[in-house]
């Protein structure tokens, strides 16, 4: 549930106060809900040049075909579910002026839980110094504009590789991620199409209809979310978690209708008994969300060899073998999408967490390095960093601590177990089969470690 | 792939011609950690234990919204309110509610029963799919009020005037407000079970260390079976516990040693049944899920071994023919005799650990010439088994013995020893199981490590 704070300045009394003294007023979020229009109001398409380019004109008829009430100009005081800046066709730094400033003034229009998406390419595939630096601009303005919007408003980018366009499966399938509620937690932050590859579901309700998805650490937490909003998207579930959280694992797997599995995912035959498990109970194993994780928390210099290793052994080791046992699996008839929960701590650091932000960095560099061996079968890896979320473990942090770790992103809360397992969700979908190797932040845009 | 949910109109899969019988197959089983009276469980119900462990069950194997065919379970300490406990904790966990289940009730032996009906039914082909269970605590046990108390509400309650009231209420005595709590003496000769098998035990001159050996065994196997995984897909923790309460991994022969006598302390010298060898009151609950070898194969669940038979023996214990626990010894020779075996064919023995005492005189009887002859009417022993092969991942003594969760704990546990085994000497790995209970009964039962049918 959103924090107490957030529910009490949302309203009468607490909104007068916050607003009177300055304090931080978060908004609550929108959040995915199956039958809820995609968008809170009509989305503006803006292309480059005079508005208008080949890239932005076939996004906002895939949009449109979507049902979507597409503008490709703004009308004045028109309340805007969200504003798309295609910039696929930027040269130059001085190409931006264009399409930002003509975006600009339709950012007040914006509604409560609007979205902003940018469409650009890659700077690493350009050559040109100029094409890229205007390429690269576009990080520098997507992440600041992120920054200004507010009543939960997020501004996220998708980047072309030289293998994608402006409509293919997962650069669509990623807008789509992004305009949703299904992204509520997701800001100031980029997801690369680096192909043409995926398939976006013709039931946008249950993208992981028929499919079979295994959840290590499932008991409780965001492994718990991750179980239960697979379910909703229509997956098959192998709940995985250590025989001694059984009593949780199976409550979880009565709740979302799968298969309970006690296993310690450290043992050395755990990719085969989880690989085993899925071909025999549900005949098969699309999508494997590595998420198991422990913390031991202690400065460096007070690190022992237990702490240090039952970290490292359980939130990366253990994923490399089981991604072993899984490419060199015989009985399956496909390689698995797989998503693994990586941590801003990897990416930022955290003081008394070197164990913990050594596995999850690791777990990033795995997910680099796998990617091209899945892509060659036609499969994909990704990483997703959660950043503060309102779990049992965060709970436990002292109340201080606690409140500034929370406010300290752009939408000014924690996030929910369920928006993490949302972005899960996507990059295990095949709508997100053209993004592979990434690693996607669902911190609110943490104002560390940007 | 999980199956849909049966509709409650929905006939049977696969019928049986009349007259023809087919396998029964345990697919696996599930219970909870059994725990010492009065400890992790004190405050949870019969009900509570059942569902915990059914809906495990439920989770290992994906049976949500499931139509059982039948499920059956049962406690020997039994609330009165309790009347429909299988089917309240059926509608409680997360099968079907249009799943039918039944009580049944045979002492100690309540849980191998259940198994061994329900694989019947599932043999003639009446139903596809079963649970079978059981669950005991003797820490919520039913208190009831005494006769007399009894009688006079009962009376109180047929009275029509005021004064033939006070009148039924003046019969009462200070006595008869005292509770009547279960026990677990035998009510036609007032002696405890622990006291009955100290005679026997006396009888077959079992002495103090062989017993003290067998729980030894116990506990070192069922811990080491703990440390390798073994339970990891038999139990699901509950409240707290993820081993048996019981469970003394470092108990050793010396420290069995020092423990004081506390059955059959009439016999002086003689007394060797402690606390040590002899299973203490638990709590706990276990199901097994057993189903046609079809019904297990279009839901991709495994069929870990065959239900081959079962045979039910009493003995006459009340005139003092035989011990009160020894009614095993004369099923087992019957039911191997029926199905042509030897206990050269057996590769595990799980022999019910209601006390060490029980286990050996057991076997002492079936390697007594002189018994075998006269009481089994053999030509000599019915045979001396290869210690080895008993108990291997340990049983009551260690586990503890919530009566009528000891069935179900055992054939799960076996099912899956059988199919780890797989075939030995070309044939499937067999085991028997030999149950004894109060009043003088035992339930025994085959099973035989399943392996497909010729042509398949």
């Amino acid at each position: 549930m959103t924090d107490k704070y957030t529910q009490f300045v949302s309203h009468g009394f607490g909104k007068d106060l916050a607003k009177k003294l300055g304090l931080p007023q978060p908004a609550v979020l929108r959040r995915y809900k199956a039958g809820e229009p995609l968008v809170p109001g009509p989305v503006l398409v803006i292309g480059s040049g005079n508005g208008k380019t080949a890239g932005s004109d076939d996004l906002a008829a895939a949009l449109a075909g979507w049902g979507l009430d597409v503008r490709r100009s703004a009308l004045p005081k028109e309340k805007l579910g969200a504003i798309v800046v295609v910039l696929d066709a930027v040269e130059h730094p001085d190409e931006l002026a264009g399409p930002v400033l003509t975006a600009a003034p339709s950012l007040r229009d914006l509604a409560a839980g609007g979205r902003v998406v940018t469409v650009s390419r890659t700077s690493a595939s350009a050559a040109n110094p100029a094409v890229a630096a205007g390429r690269q601009g576009v990080d520098g303005l997507l992440r600041s504009l992120a920054k200004e919007l507010r009543a939960g408003a997020t501004a996220n980018g998708i980047l072309l590789g030289d293998g994608a366009g402006t409509t293919s499966p997962s650069t669509l399938g990623a807008l789509r991620f992004f305009l949703s509620g299904r992204s509520a937690f997701v800001d100031g932050q980029f997801l690369t199409v680096g192909s043409g590859a995926g398939q976006l579901s013709a039931d946008a309700d249950k993208p992981l209809a028929g499919k079979v998805a295994v959840v290590t650490g499932a008991a409780r937490g965001i492994g718990a979310a991750i179980a239960r909003t697979l379910h909703r998207d229509g997956a098959g579930l192998v709940v995985v978690d250590i025989p001694a959280a059984g009593d949780h694992l199976a409550d979880v797997a009565n709740e979302v209708h799968g298969t309970a599995l006690q296993l310690d995912i450290t043992a050395e035959d755990a990719g085969n008994r989880i690989i085993d498990h899925a071909v025999e109970r549900h005949g098969g194993l699309d999508i494997l969300i590595h998420n198991a994780g422990i913390t031991r928390d202690k400065l460096l210099a007070n690190m022992d060899e237990g702490r240090w290793n039952s970290v490292i052994g359980v939130n990366i080791a253990s994923q490399l073998r089981i991604n072993e046992a899984l490419l060199g699996a015989e009985q399956l008839r496909n390689t698995p999408r797989i998503v693994s929960v990586a941590s801003t701590s990897g990416i930022a650091g955290n003081r008394g967490q070197t164990n913990y932000a050594a596995s999850k960095g690791g777990v990033i560099g795995m997910v680099r390095a796998t990617a091209p061996l899945l892509a060659e079968r036609g499969s994909s890896i990704n990483a997703v960093a959660p950043g503060f979320i309102e779990t049992d473990m965060t709970a436990r942090i002292p109340f201080a601590t606690r409140e500034v770790a929370r406010r300290l992103n752009s939408l000014q809360q924690g996030g929910l177990p369920g928006d993490v397992a949302e972005a899960i969700a996507f990059l295990a979908s095949d709508a997100a089969g053209g993004i592979t190797g990434e690693v996607l932040r669902v911190c609110g845009q943490n104002l560390v470690g940007a | 792939m999980p199956a849909a949910a049966h509709s409650a109109s929905e006939p049977h899969e696969s019928r049986v011609a009349p007259g023809t019988v087919r396998r029964a197959v345990v697919v696996g089983g599930n219970r909870i950690p059994f725990a010492r009276t009065g400890g992790a469980y004190a405050k949870s119900s019969n009900q509570d234990m059942l569902t915990a462990a059914l809906d495990g069950l439920i989770a290992r194997f994906g049976l949500q919204e499931e139509r059982i065919g039948e499920v059956a379970a049962g406690a020997v300490l039994k609330h009165s309110r309790d009347f429909n406990l299988t089917r309240e904790a059926v509608l409680g966990s997360a099968l079907s509610p249009e799943t039918p289940a039944y009580d049944l009730q045979q002492a100690c032996a309540t849980g191998l029963e259940t198994v061994l009906g329900l694989a019947n039914k599932i043999k003639l082909g009446q139903i596809d799919s079963a649970i079978a269970g059981g669950v005991d605590s003797a820490s919520d046990a039913p208190i009831a009020v005494s006769e007399g108390l009894r009688e006079v509400l009962l009376d109180l309650n047929r009275a029509k005037s005021l004064p033939e009231r006070l009148k039924i209420l003046a019969r009462l005595r200070p006595k008869d407000l005292a509770p009547d709590a279960p026990n677990t003496g035998e009510p036609r000769t007032g002696l405890s079970m622990g006291e009955h098998q100290a005679l026997t035990t006396a009888q077959w001159k079992i002495s103090r260390e062989a017993q003290d050996e067998i729980a030894f065994n116990s506990h070192h196997n069922l811990a080491a079976a703990y440390d390798r995984g073994f339970f990891d897909d038999l139990v699901t923790p509950y409240r707290g516990l993820s081993r048996d309460s019981n469970l003394r991994p470092d108990t050793s022969m010396d420290k069995l040693a020092t423990l004081k006598p506390v059955f059959g302390k009439s016999l002086g010298a003689e007394a060797t049944m402690t606390a040590g060898n002899s299973t203490p009151l638990t709590d706990g609950a276990s199901t097994v899920l057993l189903g046609s070898e079809e019904w297990a194969d279009a839901r991709g669940l495994p069929k870990l071994a065959v239900v081959v038979d079962g045979e039910a023996a009493a003995v006459d214990f009340v005139h003092g023919k035989d011990g009160l626990l020894m009614a095993p010894v004369f099923a087992v020779p019957r039911l191997l005799a029926r199905n042509g075996l030897t206990f050269e064919d057996i590769d595990f023995f799980e022999i019910h650990e209601a006390f060490a005492g029980t286990v050996l005189s057991t076997l002492a009887a079936w390697e007594d010439e002189e018994f075998g002859r006269t009481r089994l009417g053999l030509d000599g022993a019915l045979g001396k088994i290869d210690r080895a092969k008993l108990n291997v991942n340990g049983s009551s003594l260690a586990a503890g013995h919530p009566f009528a969760a000891t069935g179900g704990r055992i054939v799960a546990s076996l099912a899956k020893m059988l199919h780890d085994n797989g075939p030995l000497d070309g044939r499937p790995a067999r085991g028997l199981i030999s149950v004894c209970a109060a009043g003088g009964q035992g339930v025994v039962a085959i099973l035989e490590a399943y392996s497909a049918p010729e042509g398949r």
